[in-house]
């Protein structure tokens, strides 16, 4: 094996040593896993708590504004939601922090840095999953089981996963030069919350705004999620595919930006 | 196997409103608007300014497969930055560093180590970040407890055990990698004498089996015992390259022809200053007496609770400390007063040659040692018995009073 250092080189074998190192990922993620769940009283209770209070109080508002019911459950109609938001938000929102989070080890040894973020994401997965139980109890109880739409959930979780990695890559990156992102990013993602059907469904929206509404790669995702978990919700074709391609966009633009910064991420860190 | 060809590094200093390394959106910001300006002033073009400073420059050397080289210079020569060139942690400016097989590189011990996790998931965990596959570290595993000595507390969270219990560990899991190019900073400079005496020959072992290995130290003596060639870092450049003994001799040299006496006031941490440092009379002769008196200065108001003045051998290696803790400690010093120590040493035991003087000051701003403060050589005194002493180098550093029955 023969390794050659110079100026604008460590493009090389750069994939070949992310293969290498992907037991470090998955070491990572599993370490911020453990620790989450070794340092807090009721675990994994916390997972579930977080998306039943959201779920509580977005039901509670759409009482409060009085929303029309339609045919599906309003509890599911909103959980369907709460569920992929949440994994969206807390993903982008522990892999933008979590290149500095992890100073000591990008000053100290050398592994390809897109591991840290993608482990960060691989974490927000695992709690995903954690709150998917939430969904599979409620289900029954309100006597709505999935259909063979279902099979596209795999599908759609991966969409998510590759959004908000593209966003969470960019957003890392950023946040090694600029620190000021480690405001913006939370303040986004809380401007997110609004902006994105959780509360309400898109085609609530008024149709002049519909189009422009869409441009929310988030409204896409979830009208899926809840087109393939729900009898009865219908998915604009057109909003799912400016998702498929803002997520395409994000992901490329993350990559580049973070591979181009990354050989100045131990000197500025 | 190593090959180091014209290899520099820069980095740009920046005119700081705080003290971090990063910009803030609000600079580059101010920069963009400052740019048209610039460039109708025709001065765009990327220029080597008084703020960009060459961390290394133009440094080549080469190592052979199975050589062990040291690195030897001062604080701030640039061996910490070609450390983490050689790691890829960062990148060089200019040249080409070529590496023929599996590197490992151990800038500290413990990295990644997290106090939640228990000592077995660290291992597991520091393993793969040091490049350890889950399944090469279970084959280990056995073998990094046993020389870690951690057998009862392996399920016990990292954050309860002792620091020395730690620092075993970690250089446990270290112990265990097999690169064929294994680059490391000083991490002997850790644990009890005997865990540095297991590493040490841990190291010794390292090197006689065929490994290459890349060694940056200030201690010399560990330089000379493990290193059959050193290069010396001055100011970024290589100042000379060969055999150990050679390399460290001039190094130490060099070291000497610095002016032995205080000429300026040395910090400690931003509170604190070495006024002055006499050793009296200095040359000494040895077995006679000597005088010492220190002042201390704060440059703002601080709280002092522990000095000692540490002595060392030209090598480096610590002999003895004079503990000043007796003396009207702690105490609290306005901005401008001092705080003044004098003593003596009845018979200055030691065998002739060149020692430093340095101190360990514990205040409220800074704890930690400053080295090379003074110099004080030590002259043979005449001799009186019926045979010449041996030489210097062969006698250690301590003349001992002896009485021998015949």
């Amino acid at each position: 094996m023969k390794i050659i250092i110079e100026p604008g080189r460590s493009a090389t074998h750069y994939w070949r040593d992310l293969w290498r190192y992907r037991e470090l990922m998955s070491f990572l993620a599993w370490r911020d896993i453990a620790v989450r769940y070794k340092q807090t009283a009721i675990g994994l209770a916390w997972a579930l708590i977080r998306p039943a209070l959201t779920l509580i109080v977005f039901v509670a508002f759409r009482r409060m504004a009085g929303l029309q019911q339609g045919t599906v459950p309003e509890v599911l109609l909103v959980l369907a939601a709460v569920l992929p938001w949440q994994f969206f938000s807390s993903a982008v929102l522990e892999s933008s922090g979590s290149l500095i989070g992890n100073t000591a080890l990008i000053s100290k040894v050398y592994f390809p840095r897109l591991i840290i973020p993608v482990a960060a994401v691989v974490t927000a997965f695992v709690d995903f999953l954690a709150t998917m139980l939430l969904l599979a109890l409620l289900m029954p109880w309100y006597g709505m089981l999935p259909d063979a739409r279902i099979v596209a959930l795999p599908a759609l979780v991966l969409l998510t996963s590759a959004l908000a990695l593209g966003l969470g890559l960019l957003l890392a990156a950023l946040t090694v030069s600029y620190r000021d992102f480690r405001y913006v990013v939370p303040f986004l993602i809380q401007l997110g919350l609004f902006v994105s059907p959780i509360a309400f469904a898109s085609s609530q929206v008024p149709e002049a705004w519909r189009a422009v509404y869409s441009l929310n790669p988030m409204v896409g995702i979830i009208d899926a999620f809840r087109w393939s978990l729900l009898r009865g919700v219908a998915v604009e074709p057109a909003s799912l595919v400016t998702s498929v391609v803002m997520t395409g966009v994000s992901l490329a633009l993350g990559t580049w930006y973070f591979r181009r910064t990354e050989r100045r991420f131990a000197d500025a860190i | 196997m190593v090959s180091v060809e014209g290899v520099g590094k820069q980095y740009r200093l920046q005119h700081q409103r705080g003290s971090e390394p990063y910009r803030t959106l609000r600079d580059s910001i101010a920069d963009a608007a400052a740019a048209p300006f610039k460039w109708l002033n025709g001065s765009r073009q990327a220029v080597t300014t008084p703020d960009d400073f060459w961390a290394l420059r133009d440094v080549s050397f080469d190592v052979g497969g199975g050589e062990v080289v040291g690195i030897i210079g001062r604080n701030g020569a640039g061996k910490s930055t070609l450390l983490k060139i050689l790691s890829r942690i960062t990148e060089p400016t200019t040249g080409r560093i070529t590496l023929q097989g599996r590197v490992a590189s151990l800038l500290e011990v413990g990295t990644g180590f997290h106090s939640e996790l228990t000592g077995r998931e660290n291992i597991f965990l520091n393993g793969a970040i040091l490049g350890m596959t889950r399944q090469e570290i279970r084959r280990k595993f056995e073998s990094i407890v046993a020389f870690a000595d951690v057998e009862r507390f392996l399920d016990t969270p990292v954050k309860r055990y002792s620091s020395g219990m730690y620092v075993r560990l970690a250089f446990a899991v270290a112990a265990h990698l097999e690169p064929e190019i294994f680059v490391i900073d000083e991490v002997l400079a850790v644990g009890d004498a005997e865990f540095q005496k297991k590493s040490l020959g841990k190291m010794h072992e390292v090197s006689r089996g065929g490994r290459t290995v890349l060694f940056v130290s200030h201690n010399m003596a560990a330089v000379q015992a493990l290193c059959n060639r050193a290069v010396w870092l001055d100011r970024g450049r290589v100042a000379a390259a060969g055999p150990t003994a050679d390399v460290v001799a001039s190094y130490l040299q060099a070291a000497h022809s610095v002016d032995r006496s205080l000429l300026a006031p040395i910090e400690v941490g931003s509170h604190l200053e070495v006024r002055a440092f006499r050793l009296t009379p200095n040359p000494v002769t040895s077995g006679e007496t000597m005088r010492f008196s220190l002042v201390l200065a704060a440059t703002a108001p601080t709280k002092l609770a522990e000095v000692a003045i540490l002595i060392y051998s030209s090598l480096e290696t610590r002999i003895a400390i004079i503990d000043l803790r007796t003396v009207s400690l702690p105490t609290r010093l306005e901005a401008g007063q001092t705080w003044t120590v004098d003593g003596g040493i009845s018979s200055v035991r030691l065998v002739e040659g060149d020692y430093r003087f340095g101190l360990f000051v514990n205040s409220s701003e800074f704890i930690g040692d400053v080295t090379d403060v003074v110099e004080l050589t030590v002259q043979a005194r005449p001799h009186t018995g019926q045979v010449v002493p041996y030489s210097a180098v062969h006698r250690g550093f301590v003349e001992l009073d002896v009485q021998v029955n015949s």
